[in-house]
């Protein structure tokens, strides 16, 4: 576009000189008048489908009526948008929008700015919404890319639609054209009919750019690459277009940044055990089954629900079992306690009790409150009146048996106190799922030179003696990487750790195991054996030598390289091969 | 707590480091029984020393049985620093076993073989 080129003209009288190419909608827009519009939308092409926008241009004796959001400003042009053949044409434009869509509430509010109350032509269909602009048509095709739906049919007849009026393959389901449908004509529905789906339930907000959670650290936004729809289309790029300090890049790619440091603390968390491996509880199956973070969710009062307690339908539940010990203390899946499910699901019952009407049941098997405030915590649900049973739950089902049982979920339980199997009807249950390690568990260990414990969390030097610290100097464990914990927990070994990091900063040195093992150059051939064996990646291979060598601050001293030396060459101190000979030989002196 | 009295222990840091040399030799030496114990697999001290401590037995076992040891004086077993009782069960037990086997006669083995 040509900037430089200035154009003057009148509009209402006013003087006003703009640039080349801009349209009089938007040269309007600059002199504060206002000139209603349906169609029109500043991120999309200029469609004038709705004709609302309709102007008078005058050119000296001649008259003429044109849209003015596609028609560009030409040099001396005189324009009145409110004259009275434009306001004539609007409000016939008007009163034929209000034949076409009686509901759309936008043609409704203009009509009565403009003070008409009837259409005199025929309404067909008291109902509809649809005002033909095209905004849904245009988006679907100009920002989404995916022409999914498109005009069909002509006259009177015409409507939107994807193609044959099925739904369409193209369609990403991004929703951008209900968002930009000013009538509300185009609504996104759930096609189950579920108004609250625990298991997609997002904190904050669901939109492609978001901040991941609310306290991540950096706190900027990302773009969720599953979600946006540049990366499915290639097209769309909107943000791109607002970002007045031009922040966003689409094709920005993951960096690798190498950073020198003397200590690492590892923090790597945990996983949550997947409860579908429990098919028996149902999770996956009902819609009401969910987990103790699903949960979480729904109970945050800046959570898709604000906090209110839903069931699928929408509803308030009128009773509630809390499961406990999923996936822990079960030698089919984690033998261990998860330590923090017993507290977290006292906390849910207290809530569901706050918030709620409902009946509580919760299901344990022994009841874990061991820390500070816990036990009085326990014996206050229990004067609560949320009801404990003591026992495995064996299956959740809603294959109903009685009258009472029927639309709920059925928890089959053997109540150990009592002594007998219980069926328990409740409208939602919550599976108080353990804590596992990561999934890269190993992969992190074998990075780190460090062991895990046969549980894969990580193993720390000693349980009471050095419970932050691990096998590799300056590597130092925090939080649930290294076992299941609840959040103080986490925070004193963090702490400890941090201090840990601190103090072999502050000293600069650390100590060598006595008893690495050493690599005699006369001896070694360069054969590499011990290189591959080595668990600790402490050997290296120097080709100028062409031998072999050990890095002692690495060397654990575990003495598998030198047993597996051929030709004798590297040897552990204090365990050398002579030695070891000589004890033997000791052994059997008579 | 005690085990039976014919076990002699030698110490290494990890059964990573038990060389096959070192078996050999105590056979050489005269003991009637070798056996090595290390942490549980998976629960290694220093990762993966023991999975090279089986794959060395595997192999050994085989050579000593051609050399005329019987399998059954060459022992492999996982014990962790945390299982006493265990480690007395099994010193007891391989000890029994021994004895029920009687001395290693490692010459009178040899000359079998040449004679066959």
């Amino acid at each position: 576009m040509n900037n430089d080129k200035k154009i003057k003209l009148t509009i209402n009288d006013k003087p006003i000189e703009v640039d080349e190419g801009i349209t009089i909608l938007q040269a309007a827009k600059m002199l504060d008048i206002d000139i209603p519009t349906l169609c029109y939308h500043p991120l999309l092409e200029p469609y004038a489908a709705c004709r609302i926008c309709v102007v008078e241009k005058k050119t000296g004796e001649n008259s003429d009526l044109v849209t003015s959001c596609n028609t560009k400003v030409q040099e001396g042009m005189v324009i009145y948008t409110d004259s009275e053949n434009a306001a004539k044409a609007r409000r016939l434009n008007v009163e034929l929008l209000m034949a076409q869509a009686p509901a759309a509430k936008p043609v409704q509010e203009i009509a009565k700015e403009l003070g008409i109350e009837k259409t005199r032509f025929e309404i067909e269909d008291p109902e509809e919404k649809c005002i033909l602009c095209g905004l849904c048509v245009r988006t679907c095709e100009q920002i989404v890319g995916a022409e999914a739906i498109s005009f069909i049919e002509r006259g009177k007849n015409r409507t939107v639609s994807p193609p044959f009026g099925e739904p369409s393959e193209a369609c990403i389901g991004c929703t951008a054209c209900a968002y930009f449908c000013p009538t509300e004509a185009i609504t996104v529905e759930d096609l189950y009919g579920r108004k609250v789906i625990h298991n997609e339930l997002n904190l904050g907000p669901s939109t492609a750019i978001l901040v991941p959670i609310r306290q991540a650290v950096p706190m900027v936004p990302v773009i969720d690459e599953e979600a946006c729809i540049h990366f499915k289309t290639g097209e769309c790029k909107l943000c791109e277009k607002v970002c007045e300090k031009e922040a966003i890049n689409h094709e920005m790619e993951d960096e690798e940044i190498e950073i020198e440091v003397g200590s690492v603390i590892l923090a790597s968390g945990f996983k949550p055990f997947d409860a579908t491996r429990i098919p028996a509880y149902g999770y996956g199956r009902f819609d009401n089954v969910i987990t103790g973070l699903e949960f979480e969710k729904l109970n945050n009062a800046s959570g898709p629900t604000e906090g209110k307690i839903l069931l699928a339908n929408g509803e308030e539940p009128k009773a509630v079992g809390i499961v406990h010990c999923v996936g822990s203390r079960d030698k089919n899946y984690n033998e261990y306690c998860s330590r923090v499910c017993c507290m977290y699901s006292l906390k849910f019952a207290h809530l569901i009790k706050e918030k709620t009407n409902a009946e509580i049941y919760d299901f344990y098997i022994d009841m874990r409150c061991f820390g500070k405030g816990y036990e009085e915590f326990y014996h206050r649900l229990l004067e609560e009146g949320t009801k404990f049973i003591r026992g495995c739950v064996s299956e959740v089902t809603d294959l109903a048996l009685t009258e009472q049982e029927e639309g709920k979920l059925i928890i089959n339980v053997e109540d150990t106190l009592l002594g007998i199997v219980r069926r328990i009807p409740v409208d939602m249950v919550i599976l108080a799922t353990g804590l596992e390690p990561g999934l890269d568990q190993n992969e992190i260990a074998r990075i780190f030179n460090i062991s895990c414990s046969q549980d894969t969390f990580f193993l720390e030097r000693h349980p009471k003696l050095a419970p932050v610290s691990t096998f590799s100097d300056g590597i130092f464990l925090a939080g649930t990487c290294q076992s299941p914990k609840d959040i103080p927990d986490t925070v004193a070994q963090a702490g400890a750790a941090a201090s840990e990091a601190l103090a072999l900063a502050d000293k600069g040195t650390f100590e060598l195991e006595p008893i690495t093992a050493e690599i005699d150059e006369e001896r070694c051939s360069g054969c590499q054996l011990c290189i591959g064996l080595c668990p600790f990646t402490a050997i290296t291979y120097n080709k100028e030598k062409g031998i072999s060598e050990i890095n002692d601050a690495l060397c654990k001293g575990c003495g598998t390289c030198v047993s597996a030396c051929p030709s004798g060459a590297s040897q552990q101190k204090h365990f050398r091969d002579s030695q070891i000979f000589a004890e033997i030989e000791g052994i059997f002196i008579e | 707590m005690t085990y039976a009295p014919n076990i002699r222990i030698i110490r290494v840091m990890c059964s990573g480091r038990v060389a096959p040399q070192f078996v050999l030799k105590a056979f050489i030496e005269g003991a009637d029984g070798v056996l090595i114990s290390g942490c549980h697999p998976g629960d290694c001290h220093y990762q993966e020393g023991n999975y090279n401590a089986l794959r060395r037995h595997r192999l050994l076992s085989k050579m000593l049985e051609q050399f005329g040891i019987e399998r059954e004086r060459f022992r492999l077993e996982w014990v962790s620093a945390a299982e006493g009782v265990k480690f007395q069960q099994i010193c007891d037990e391989f000890t029994e076993q021994i004895k029920k086997l009687g001395p290693l006669n490692l010459n009178g083995g040899k000359d079998e073989h040449r004679e066959a």
